[in-house]
């Protein structure tokens, strides 16, 4: 499925600047898994050594943080919005 | 541009350790993890201290403020009351009691505290806006700082905020913009406009200034101390939103402790929530270290943070210290409010009513000591919370003026 990708500024560096890019797959996970191909090095920014979305980072599938779905295992629609966004805010 | 942060020195993670220069980043490169303020501290006595003004600022050496923050045009909160209990304490059978009252701050609510310190961090990075994502006080704490600070101001609150707090926040002027959804909405809603163009050159107090912003809550840790005569109470009890105030006041103990300000003792750091917003609460309770986001559902609009950030953290802390992370319903909210109210006239919003409740639960099921100095945090006003005492706000009687009528009437 195509979706697009939104991704926080400390995160740039790694899609040449873009704010948004296009991506590919049917679960968040197959998602982030064609995000670190096609820019490597990104997908261990978000998740941690045991393959987990590291504990400061927000994922949301549309308007729905991953959390309160399937983890890794949400489904992504095609058209679908997520975005990747540091969770250290707010308070 | 030349950066004037007085003793601060760098930014530091809190996960991973990673350093980096001053600015206004507010999450690790490498890990993700919140960003701290590091210090290069001077010698600091407690005469400087007693000698400064009687605001935030007596601690401006132990803040990232310039050091001349006194003669620049600001909110000057701080040294509210620390209030001597007794009242209450007998009612609750605890000995030494006292209510850390803010709602003293400029516009009634702690959050005066940490909005003082942003304005010198917004001011620093040469930001023209200074905006937030607010459960309502610090709204309010962010448009008339800004209005004062001669910034401009644009805040974001869910829409559904309470009146008061909607009025206030737009007193001041600037633009309050509510959004469709919870507190944790908002809150992402500001992360994504930080990234983007339209919010360029603004200071998020809590997003991107956040770093300096909380330090801001250490001055209440700071406060306690010198009006126990210099000495850290046994026990504390402080509300959990995001976590903030609650990590940054035990980092402002460690602090005392570290530059022999105060002498080095135990103390107990107690959190308290709303049952319909504890995702802390439940975790303490669970013995889990991770905090498992939760949809907001309390009157204590001021706590509805379902994702609270720093909630890991409270966790720690509540550990470290042998302390606990307590919740109470709203009913007992709202009979907390009016028991504060009653017995040392002090009119909490409900995050005061949730921090005097489970202080009351504490001492119920003896997870606290009440022959010790115990602080209980009162971190805002209840005219701004009105909602929740709504069915007690008429007369107890309504008479013709007339003396019969009154002797009838009681």
């Amino acid at each position: 499925m195509s979706v697009s990708v939104r991704i926080p500024t400390i995160l740039r560096t790694y899609t040449g600047g873009n704010a948004e890019v296009s991506g590919e797959g049917g679960t968040l996970r197959e998602v982030l898994q064609k995000l670190d191909a096609d820019y490597p090095g990104i997908g261990a920014r978000i998740l941690d050594e045991s393959g987990k979305i590291r504990r400061f980072v927000n994922v949301y599938v549309g308007e729905e943080d991953v959390r309160f779905v399937d983890g890794l295992d949400s489904a992504t629609p095609a058209g679908a919005q997520i975005s990747i966004i540091p969770a250290v805010a707010g308070g | 541009m030349s950066l004037d942060f007085g003793p601060a020195v760098a930014l530091s993670c809190r996960e991973c350790g990673a350093r980096y220069d001053l600015g206004p980043s507010f999450a690790c490169l490498e890990c993700f993890g919140p960003l701290e303020v590091a210090y290069s501290f001077g010698s600091v006595t407690r005469e400087d201290i007693a000698s400064g003004p009687a605001n935030i600022w007596r601690y401006r050496s132990l803040l990232p403020v310039p050091v001349d923050v006194t003669s620049k045009q600001n909110m000057n909160p701080g040294w509210t009351k620390l209030v001597k209990a007794d009242n209450l304490g007998k009612v609750l059978g605890l000995r030494d009691l006292h209510v850390k009252d803010d709602s003293g701050n400029p516009t009634h609510s702690f959050k005066d505290r940490v909005v003082a310190i942003a304005v010198e961090a917004a001011r620093n990075f040469g930001f023209h806006t200074l905006s937030c994502s607010s459960t309502g006080n610090l709204a309010g704490a962010v448009t008339a700082a800004a209005a004062r600070a001669g910034l401009e101001a644009c805040v974001f609150i869910p829409a559904d905020l309470e009146q008061a707090k909607i009025a206030m926040a737009r007193v001041f002027g600037g633009k309050l913009v509510g959004i469709e959804g919870t507190y944790d909405e908002v809150n992402r809603f500001c992360s994504e406009l930080i990234g983007d163009p339209l919010g360029d050159k603004w200071g998020f107090v809590n997003v991107n200034l956040r770093p300096y912003y909380a330090e801001g809550s250490k001055t209440l840790a700071y406060e306690i101390a010198e009006q126990l005569g210099w000495e850290l109470p046994d026990q504390i009890i402080i509300p959990v939103a995001s976590g903030s105030q609650l990590t940054k006041i035990d980092k402002g103990f460690k602090e005392l402790i570290s530059l022999g300000l105060v002498e080095d003792k135990p103390y107990k750091i107690f959190a308290a929530q709303a049952a319909g917003c504890s995702p802390v609460s439940t975790a303490f309770k669970a013995g889990h270290d991770v905090v498992q986001p939760v949809k907001p559902d309390t009157i204590a609009k001021s706590l509805a943070i379902g994702n609270p950030a720093d909630g890991p953290y409270v966790l720690d802390i509540a550990r470290r210290t042998g302390g606990a992370v307590e919740d109470v319903t709203d009913a007992e909210v709202v009979s907390a409010i009016k028991l504060l109210a009653s017995t040392e006239g002090i009119f909490a919003e409900t995050a005061g009513g949730v921090t005097v409740g489970v202080l009351k639960k504490l001492v119920e099921t003896a997870q606290l000591d009440p022959s010790l100095t115990t602080v209980v945090l009162n971190t805002g006003d209840g005219l701004k919370t009105l909602d929740a005492i709504a069915e007690d706000a008429s007369p107890t009687a309504v008479i013709r003026p007339s003396l019969d009528a009154f002797r009838a009437a009681v």
